[in-house]
């Protein structure tokens, strides 16, 4: 086992809750395993903020809602062989797209705004501004899932996935055996 | 209303002092058709005519008197384009809104209407005096652009001409008045033909050439229905509207049924964009169409029909109406036919409301019983079970006028002409980029070629054969033929000269689609959009490569799932045109870079939250700091 | 069983199946009675056939015709779980899926929503080509039991015959006309109308997705010990042949 190069896997959490990283930590006692076929390089996991080389596997939890988060699928589209979306939001927006059905308005993303910081029934803003720090990427006019901006590979459902299917998905795909999910693990929820 | 979707069309917001809804008046309305709940359509343009929208109240009182429930009225009131939920100007012009009016300056007269009206398109003036509005086809492609102003119809429009019609309304003329001082005065004909032209370019020898007066009604009313079924069988007449079902069968379907009832409808609801050769024959040969019915009705034991003429076509309601009165009097359809004893058969006149799907002869049952022109399920077929449940014969107007003349000249003579599995000769109608647009009357087999030299069309760059469901063709296929087994189609020619831009007519078709789709069945209600919305980023040049698969897979799939006839061709457009003008499509598409998509549009994407913060991105601007 | 009459039946086939059907018997019906599923949607137990979902379309005598409303004939060899046919069921299920809103983490019929498990049975976890239409429709919630959210709504029209034929009522229709078509309820609103949550149409069963909504009882039953947690639907149809 040792012998074998060991697979790159980089990670990153766009517009998501950070839940699906949580659940690869689901995996439990079988991360061990994994981790015998791979080295984890740029992620939260490790604090790694740039690729140090180029990866086989990266892997991305939510989609894009603001400039920042194209910018860091485009960089891991770059920088890694196959990518994999990883839960609900990476694969169609999930609950941050929930902004999309509601902006049918002239200025929506204004009017989203207004909702969030200044009008909203349970705001207490008293500088009654929207923060517009220089620091602050720009939102996107929409939540895009993750293959609308990139090429992806493989889509892992869940929200968050199951351990048992990241698991299940990655280690065949690093053996080369994935042929799809078995029906049974396939959940939006 | 909340119409729930973005890709909304125009539906007008404008409040306007609605006229107090009588309740007398309602009944009275709903009593003139006898309370009857499957003449909803009648008693619903009524209403829209008097009170220009159906009111929820409105729609409560019909639905008390027909013995309906209100959402039962609501789902037929919020079907039909000519029908409205919020108020209508007293006077509505609906501009004609197909690719070949498109192409002959819609734009411009749309803007002389919005100018002169201060309205823009979809819009309703405060005062409720006028609604702008667009509608697809009105079958006036070889005079467009065309318009309907309430009933009446202009063609040829200039802008000009566009401006001087508003003023006039504005200054208080009826629409009628357009057309004419004395409109009161001119007969229903010459009313007819002072709106449309009827452009008649080429006579043939079976319908528009010298046509003797019920003749065949007269050799019919000799001999027995099965005999005037074998002679029609024996002609080899097919249907004219499209499909092309076999005439004779049909009628002998109906026949072998055993049922109380029988019925006879005329499918005069030609909405295929380009085809206007039904209103040709309701104009210039009504007659021979109602003795074509009439002999239809003694084939199959008919005693009672339909003429479903679509709203579109209301201007000839009146000459219609006058037709039907007349041959009632001298004892051409009513009691006792021709003296014939037992020969009993009249017609009803049904008008639509603005629905393309209604030409599906289920759809068109379903809008003849007062429902919203949804295509039934199959089987039991029409012939079997039709129109209320029994036997129907549902012929397109051609077909009718077609069996009239085989019955007086004879079977043998019709199948001479033509070509094997295509006798007779057919109507083409022919517009758009040509110098002679218009009616032409030919025997089936003649090559594109051959249509495009008699109608001054040889520069042609594309022909699009039977309308957005039929076939685009390209220069390389001009030798084909016109017939049902090569180049079908219910009579459209619509000419396209190498200045225009396919994937535009693509996209404008795929529009009509899913505007006139009648939502029944997944793949066509949604499907469709999907299509369109393809063919949109294809124009926006934001396609990938992949994207040319995804069209023919998503159209692969609405074909082969859809409920009717509509589905099974909305995707011909795209399909027919990546088969036939496939360098547009290639010429347009972005490969991904590096997986990276190049159609995602990152500067459209944050532009809207640019303007709000007030700064640049610092990621995708090189000078983010200005 | 088609009435108590003993009428001589046919057979036909079904992916090689053979199965046997008595006259006026749709393939469908005759296929559950045998214990073949036949994946659909707007049809359900009990209620009228419409034949508009299409999720159940199969190959037949060479053409593609819905098995809930095509009647079953002697000798006919019927393809239903062939790739091609689950490839264009689940293009349906995805139209579906990008109609609405239908974002199942947040959704209450999640576990339970016919739909989500239909994706779950055609595998429908590729990325997808097709937009969002993201509908933008008001929540009715003005019942006191009762909650519409048709921007869930898959307007397979349940709802509708469960109401005009089992509940005599007629609370429901359909709008519109095209993408625009809906289903709506008879009057301004639900309180509007004469709908009791002891209605067949209000029921669990009827509804497939989350577009009807029971109040206070939403999350009675946890997420993932719901109906499809514990087996891909249709297999209770396919127990039947074991």
């Amino acid at each position: 086992m040792s012998e074998l190069p060991k697979a790159r896997i980089a990670t990153a959490s766009l517009a998501g809750c950070f839940g699906c990283h949580m659940a690869i930590l689901d995996i439990d006692e079988r991360l061990i395993e994994l981790m015998q076929l791979v080295e984890v390089d740029r992620s939260p996991l490790t604090d790694k903020k740039r690729f140090t080389q180029r990866c086989d596997i990266g892997i991305i939890e939510g989609g894009c809602c603001n400039e920042e988060n194209v910018h860091v699928l485009h960089d891991f589209r770059r920088n890694c062989d196959v990518l994999i979306a990883l839960g609900q939001c990476a694969i169609m927006g999930g609950l941050p797209a929930m902004r999309n059905a509601i902006m049918h308005s002239d200025a929506p993303l204004r009017e989203c705004l207004d909702e969030a910081y200044i009008t909203g029934k349970y705001i207490r803003n008293t500088t009654h501004n929207v923060p517009n720090d220089p620091a602050l990427p720009l939102l996107l006019d929409e939540v895009y899932p993750c293959s609308q901006v990139v090429e992806i590979d493989y889509q892992i459902p869940g929200c968050a996935p199951s351990g048992d299917i990241i698991f299940d998905t990655l280690s065949k795909l690093l053996t080369g055996k994935f042929r799809g999910f078995e029906r049974d693990m396939i959940k939006f929820d | 209303m909340d119409n729930g979707q973005k890709t909304g069309n125009g539906i007008s917001t404008a409040i306007c002092g609605t006229a107090p809804v009588s309740a007398e008046e309602i009944d009275a309305i709903c009593a003139q058709f006898g309370n009857d709940k499957h003449r909803m359509l009648d008693i619903l343009r009524e209403v829209q005519d008097r009170y220009r929208c159906i009111a929820p109240a409105t729609m409560d009182h019909i639905a008390a008197a027909t013995g309906l429930t209100r959402i039962e009225v609501e789902g037929v009131a919020s079907f039909y384009s000519f029908l409205s939920l919020t108020p209508k100007g007293r006077v509505t012009i609906r501009l004609c809104d197909d690719i070949v009016d498109r192409f002959s300056g819609l734009s411009e007269v749309a803007c002389a209407f919005e100018d002169e009206l201060g309205l823009k398109v979809g819009e309703t003036s405060n005062d409720g005096a006028f609604s702008l509005e667009y509608t697809p086809c009105i079958g006036m492609c070889d005079q467009a652009p065309a318009a309907m102003v309430n009933d009446i119809v202009l063609t040829k429009l200039t802008p000009e001409t566009a401006r001087s019609a508003a003023q006039a309304l504005k200054a208080g003329r009826s629409p009628e008045q357009l057309i004419s001082d004395r409109f009161e005065a001119l007969t229903p004909s010459e009313r007819a033909l002072h709106m449309v032209d009827n452009n008649i370019r080429h006579a043939g020898e079976v319908l528009l050439g010298p046509v003797p007066e019920d003749a065949g009604l007269a050799k019919a009313a000799t001999i027995t229905p099965t005999q005037i079924i074998s002679a029609i069988e024996e002609s080899g007449l097919r249907g004219c509207g499209g499909a092309g079902f076999t005439t004779g069968r049909k009628w002998r379907f109906a026949a072998s049924e055993r049922a109380e009832k029988h019925f006879v409808i005329c499918n005069a609801d030609e909405g295929e964009p380009g085809t206007f050769k039904d209103r040709v024959l309701l104009t210039e040969r009504p007659h021979l169409l109602i003795e074509g019915m009439t002999i239809a009705a003694r084939a199959v034991g008919a005693r009672e029909g339909i003429l479903y003429l679509r709203g579109e076509y209301v201007y000839l309601r009146e000459l219609l109406l006058q037709v039907l009165e007349e041959r009632r009097w001298r004892g051409l359809l009513g009691k006792d036919i021709l003296g014939v004893k037992g020969f009993d058969f009249d017609i009803r006149l049904q008008l639509g409301a603005g629905a393309y799907i209604c030409g599906e002869e289920g759809a068109l049952i379903s809008s003849c019983e007062g429902l919203p022109g949804e295509p039934k399920t199959r089987p039991p077929f029409p012939v079997n079970r039709g129109y209320l449940g029994y036997p129907t014969v549902v012929n397109n107007v051609e077909t009718f006028c077609h069996a009239a003349r085989i019955l007086d000249k004879g079977a043998a003579w019709f199948n001479a002409m033509g070509m094997e599995g295509s006798h007779g000769t057919k109507l083409f109608s022919v517009c758009g980029d040509c110098l002679n647009p218009g009616i032409y009357e030919l025997p089936y087999g003649h090559t594109v070629w051959e249509l495009l030299a008699m109608v001054g069309g040889e520069d042609a760059a594309a022909v699009q054969v039977g309308g957005p469901s039929g076939t685009m063709i390209a220069r390389d296929s001009f030798h084909r033929k016109l017939t049902f087994d090569d180049l079908a189609t219910g009579g459209a020619i619509i000419v396209f000269n190498g200045e225009r831009n396919v994937l535009e007519i693509v996209e404008y078709y795929m529009s009509f689609f899913v505007h006139e789709s009648c939502g029944y069945c997944t793949p066509c209600r949604v499907g469709n959009v999907f299509l369109q919305k393809a063919i949109q980023k294809f124009r926006k040049g934001l396609a990938n490569p992949e994207d040319i698969d995804y069209l023919k897979d998503l159209s692969g799939t609405i074909i082969e799932t859809s409920r009717c006839g509509l589905g099974m061709t909305s995707p011909n457009p795209v399909l027919t045109t990546l088969k036939n003008f496939p360098l547009v499509y290639s010429a347009v598409i972005k490969p991904s870079k590096d997986g990276i998509r190049d159609t995602f549009d990152i500067q459209s994407a944050i532009d809207g939250a640019r303007k709000i913060a007030k700064r640049r991105s610092y990621i995708f601007d090189k000078d983010f700091t200005q | 069983m088609s009435g108590t009459k003993k009428e001589t039946g046919f057979t036909f086939t079904i992916d090689g199946v053979e199965i046997t059907a008595y006259a006026g018997q749709t393939i469908m019906e005759a296929a559950d009675e045998a214990g073949v599923y036949i994946p659909r949607l707007c049809d359900h137990e009990g209620l009228r056939h419409q034949g508009s979902c299409r999720v159940c379309t199969v190959k037949a005598g060479g053409r593609s015709v819905a098995a809930c409303t095509q009647p079953a004939a002697p000798g006919q060899a019927v393809e239903n779980e062939t790739p091609r046919l689950t490839k264009m069921r689940r293009d349906l299920v995805e139209m579906l899926f990008h109609e609405g809103n239908h974002l199942c983490p947040i959704c209450e019929a999640s576990g339970n929503c016919e739909l989500q498990a239909m994706a779950y049975r055609l595998d429908m976890t590729e990325a997808t080509r097709f937009p969002y239409l993201e509908p933008c429709r008001a929540l009715d919630a003005s019942h006191p039991d009762i909650a519409l959210d048709t921007n869930r709504c898959i307007s397979c029209g349940r709802c509708i015959r469960a109401s005009q034929d089992v509940d005599g009522k007629g609370i429901f229709g359909y709008v519109g006309r095209g993408i625009h078509r809906r289903v709506a309820v008879n009057g301004e609103n639900l309180a509007d109308t004469d709908a009791e949550v002891t209605d067949h149409a209000i029921s669990a069963e009827v509804c497939p997705v989350g577009c009807i909504i029971r109040k206070r009882v939403g999350f009675a039953v946890p997420i993932g010990e719901r109906e499809f947690d514990h087996g891909l639907i249709g297999h209770d149809i396919e127990e039947k042949r074991k």
